[in-house]
C-alpha cells in the first residue's frame, strides 16, 4: 500500500502558526459574553491585519478560512447558522482587503483596512442573515449598532495590528 | 508592503471618517421615524376612510352612536384628530392632535378609530 506524504513546506508551517493565533484568539473571545448577537471585537482580525501585511492577501485569505473552519470545528458551530454568519463575514471582509490591496501602505495602513473590513464583515453577515436566517427589514432596525461597533472594534483592532508591526518589524 | 510608518496615515482617517458617516446615515435611515402619509378611519375594524395627511379635510361618519350624533375626523397637513364624537368620555377627542406614524385615536363607544400610517405601515412590535 502507498502512503501518502505530505510535506509542509515553510510556507505551510508559516500559515498553520498565524492559523492557530487567529482561532485563539476566536476562541477566546467565544468567551466573552457579548450584550448583542453579533457584537464582537473580532481579536483574530488582528492576526489577520498582521498576515496581511507581512505575507499578502493570499496568505491572510487562507489564515481567514481556516480561522473560521477550525474555529467553529472547536467551538462546536461547524454548519451551524453561526458558522455560516462567520464564513459570510469572513468572505466580505476578504474582499475589502483585497479591493484595498492595490493602495500603497504608505497612504493606507492597518487601521483604514481593519475599519473597512470591519464594515464589510458586518455587511455580509447581515446580508447572509437578511436572505436567510430573518427575512424581514426590521433586522436592519440594528444596523446602526452593528457599525458603530465596526467602526470601533475595527479602529481598535487597526491600532493594536499596526502597533504590533511597528514593534516587531520582521 | 513595507511594515513601517505611522499607526495613522492620511487614508485611515479617510475610512474612518467614511465609517462614521455611513454609521450616521444607517442610523438617521432606521431610527428617524417615517412621517405619517395617511390617516385611516375605521369604523367596526374596517377602514371606511383614507384620508392623506398633504391637505385639509373634514370628514363626518356616522358611528355605533349614530342617533346622537357623528362622529368628525379633521386632517390638516400632517396631523389628523377626532374633532367631534358623540361618546360620554370624549377620550378620542381629548387626545387632540396625531401627528407621529402609527398613533391612534379610539372612539370605542362609536366603533371609531383614527391611525396614522406611514408609507410602509410601520410595525407594533417585532419579536424573534
Amino acid at each position: 500500500m502507498d502512503a501518502i506524504e505530505v510535506r509542509p513546506d515553510p510556507r505551510d508551517r508559516r500559515l498553520a502558526r498565524y492559523a492557530a493565533a487567529a482561532i485563539a484568539a476566536s476562541l477566546v473571545e467565544a468567551a466573552i459574553p457579548s450584550p448583542l448577537p453579533g457584537v464582537k471585537p473580532g481579536l483574530a482580525n488582528i492576526v489577520i491585519l498582521i498576515v496581511l501585511v507581512r505575507h499578502g492577501w493570499r496568505d491572510a485569505a487562507w489564515v481567514s478560512v481556516l480561522r473560521v473552519l477550525a474555529g467553529s470545528l472547536l467551538a462546536g458551530q461547524f454548519l451551524a447558522p453561526g458558522f455560516f454568519l462567520s464564513a459570510s463575514g469572513a468572505l466580505a471582509s476578504l474582499c475589502a482587503l483585497g479591493a484595498l490591496q492595490p493602495l500603497p501602505a504608505r497612504w493606507l495602513g492597518p487601521v483604514g483596512r481593519s475599519v473597512a473590513a470591519a464594515f464589510a464583515h458586518i455587511a455580509g453577515q447581515l446580508l447572509l442573515a437578511r436572505l436567510w436566517l430573518v427575512p424581514h427589514d426590521g433586522l436592519f432596525t440594528l444596523a446602526p449598532v452593528f457599525f458603530a461597533a465596526a467602526l470601533v472594534f475595527g479602529i481598535v483592532n487597526g491600532v493594536v495590528a499596526a502597533r504590533l508591526l511597528r514593534d516587531n518589524a520582521a | 508592503m513595507s511594515t513601517g510608518g505611522a499607526l495613522l496615515r492620511p487614508g485611515d482617517l479617510l475610512v474612518i471618517v467614511a465609517g462614521i458617516a455611513l454609521t450616521a446615515a444607517t442610523a438617521a435611515a432606521q431610527w428617524g421615524r417615517p412621517a405619517p402619509s395617511v390617516a385611516q378611519v375605521r369604523l367596526d375594524g374596517r377602514i371606511v376612510a383614507e384620508l392623506p395627511l398633504n391637505g385639509t379635510h373634514r370628514i363626518s361618519i356616522s358611528g355605533a352612536l349614530g342617533r346622537s350624533g357623528d362622529t368628525v375626523i379633521e386632517v390638516q397637513p400632517g396631523r389628523a384628530r377626532v374633532a367631534a364624537d358623540p361618546g360620554p368620555r370624549q377620550y378620542c377627542v381629548q387626545q387632540g392632535w396625531l401627528s407621529r406614524s402609527g398613533s391612534v385615536a379610539v372612539c370605542a363607544p362609536s366603533h371609531i378609530t383614527l391611525q396614522l400610517a406611514g408609507p410602509d405601515g410601520g410595525a407594533d412590535t417585532m419579536a424573534f
